[in-house]
């Protein structure tokens, strides 16, 4: 059993999902509330992962924050050390990459929200930051909620992008699905089976638990 | 200085209507001002703007000499800091919070002692001290009405803006919570401004009136002059009923109530919940008019006057008499000219007691 790519895996997803709560949920509110006339432009932006081949984004990160970009150099002289085949890399990919799955659902959730319940909240005195944590969380937290676990168990099972910008360094950026595939490589299938078995078993208990926080649909496209 | 609302807003729709209102409000005398046209008149566009839940495209609103908001100087003040209470027409309570959350929601700057009494206070002022525990979806549409009137009141606010304050509610709760809401208004203190389409609302909680008609302030008034005197065609059409006399209980006798308007007395149907004043209201066309008294007719009413004016409408005659009080008939030309409805005619109107329609008003 890969402890180390296990750990690391859960320590990526969960890093990745707060990031997502902490910057989507800002993204997601502004993309649910504004009248803006370019808005579509940004979500257009924020679904480019869903559709976009993980090692397109990849290549793209890795050229853009490598040691030869003006970027790259400025995270060498802060973090420390190069970005490609480092975790700190991995989690930025990973936060690029589950953006579609934290923010859609986020933005779903707050746009059923009744404007008059925060527009009443606003007459109340509260400012907006308080009627989000008074008003609008407390009502969309079920969709929020599942947003968030969806992006820990996507971030779970990424495969490409890992594997573009963190490479397969054991311990630091080798993940679950990336152990994986050395296993079948290896030609070592139980191994591979049992880690295999292992992931399956986590997402489909992380979806189950969604659909059951869930009672009404969160795809928009299953709404009718 | 004196409390004065004035504004003059210009809002435009991408597909819509352009609204264009302006209009200046003392505050001081006579708390309630309705705010009255049909729907699409521009109502509500012109009450967010106060509350400042929407910026206007251009214009000014200035509250008791503070600029709330001024499209030129691109001044804007939030409706957080323009301390102004709130009613939805569906009353808009929080689903998550109880009764009690709910009343305290704005009460955030006070400490919890505080907080707890002012929301006992009115919670005893509204008569909900037993719902206080209960979530907004077990409480009835007048309950609703009532805690959401307790929230608004709950900060103290400088102005009220009710948008169509009963018409979420069912016919009877509506006709129960008309004289409530208005004593609650008036003893609350609080200038308030009630956006309405509904005659009986406006002649039940006004003090003054606001016509507002295809986005534009057509008329601004006492309630009972803007129905009695409208200042053009358009108004008249809307507010529909010609004579509003201001009347006064004065006895009941086999289910009919006696009021008094001036020196005439009128007999009426009893509305029920009728205390001491109420506005009499009688349609142009409910009057028959007589050359003079005569034989004795079904009619409890029959009114003494002189012919005043007249205005030709068609095929219809507007008769305008002084009865004592000042009376509007609308008679065909015909009859106009068997009579000789002109300036100056002795005549006498005949009004059927279920034709004066009472509507009770409270202080």
């Amino acid at each position: 059993m890969d402890e180390a790519a296990l750990r690391l895996s859960l320590v990526l997803a969960t890093l990745t999902t707060l990031l997502l709560l902490v910057l989507g949920l800002p993204l997601a509110h502004w993309l649910a509330t504004s009248r803006l006339r370019w808005k579509f432009l940004v979500e257009a932006v924020v679904a480019l992962p869903l559709v976009l081949p993980p090692t397109v984004l990849g290549f793209y990160l890795l050229f853009g924050l490598g040691p030869r970009s003006p970027l790259g150099r400025a995270w060498e002289a802060v973090v420390g050390h190069r970005f490609p085949f480092s975790f700190e890399g991995l989690v930025i990919a990973s936060v690029l990459y589950s953006m579609p799955f934290a923010v859609q659902p986020f933005a779903t959730a707050i746009s059923a929200v009744d404007r008059r319940l925060v527009e009443a909240s606003h007459g109340l005195g509260v400012s907006p930051l308080g009627t989000f944590f008074r008003v609008t969380l407390p009502l969309s937290w079920n969709g929020i909620l599942a947003g968030a676990v969806l992006t820990f168990a996507h971030t779970l099972g990424e495969f490409g992008v890992v594997l573009m910008v963190g490479g397969n360094i054991a311990g630091e950026t080798r993940t679950l699905s990336i152990a994986i595939f050395d296993h079948v490589e290896a030609l070592e299938y139980g191994a591979a089976n049992r880690t295999s078995a292992l992931l399956l078993g986590l997402s489909f208990g992380v979806l189950v638990l969604v659909y059951a926080l869930q009672r009404r649909p969160f795809f928009r496209w299953n709404e009718r | 200085m004196e409390r004065a609302l004035t504004f003059d807003l210009v809002r435009r729709f991408p597909r819509g209507p352009t609204v264009r209102a302006r209009a200046e409000l003392a505050l001081d005398g006579g708390p309630v001002t309705v705010l009255f046209g049909p729907s699409g008149a521009g109502k509500t566009t012109v009450l967010r703007a106060l509350a400042g839940l929407d910026r206007p495209d251009e214009g000014t609103i200035r509250f008791a000499g503070e600029t709330w908001f001024d499209g030129a100087a691109g001044t804007f003040v939030p409706p957080q800091r323009r301390a102004v209470g709130l009613l939805f027409q569906d009353y808009a309570l929080f689903p998550h919070l109880r009764v009690g959350r709910n009343i305290a929601f704005g009460l955030g700057r006070l400490g919890r002692a505080e907080r707890e009494a002012r929301v006992a206070e009115l919670a005893a002022r509204l008569r909900i001290g037993e719902l206080l525990g209960r979530r907004p979806a077990e409480l009835s549409g007048g309950q609703r009405q009532r805690v959401a009137l307790a929230r608004a009141l709950a900060p103290s606010p400088r102005l009220l803006l009710l948008d169509e304050p009963l018409s979420a509610l069912d016919a009877p709760a509506r006709a129960e919570l008309r004289g409530e809401l208005r004593r609650t208004l008036e003893s609350s203190g609080v200038p308030a401004v009630v956006v309405t389409h509904d005659r009986v609302e406006a002649l039940a909680l006004g003090d003054r009136m606001i016509v507002m008609v295809d986005g534009a302030i057509r008329q601004a008034g006492r309630v009972h002059e803007v129905f009695s005197a409208p200042a053009d065609v358009e108004v008249a059409r809307v507010v529909g009923t010609e004579n509003v006399l201001e009347a006064r209980l004065a006895r009941r006798s086999e289910g009919l109530a006696v009021v008094r308007a001036g020196p005439v007395e009128l007999v009426a149907v009893d509305p029920g919940g009728l205390e001491d004043e109420a506005y009499a209201c009688i349609r142009a066309e409910e009057i028959v008019l007589e050359g003079a008294p005569g034989a004795p007719t079904s009619a409890q009413n029959l009114l003494s006057g002189v012919v005043v004016g007249r205005a030709d409408e068609g095929p219809l005659v507007r008769v305008r008499m002084d009865c004592g009080v000042p009376l509007v008939a609308l008679v065909t030309r015909a009859s106009a000219e068997r009579l000789g409805l002109f300036p100056g005619r002795a005549v006498a109107a005949l009004v059927k007691a279920p034709a004066v329609r009472l509507v009770p008003r409270t202080g």
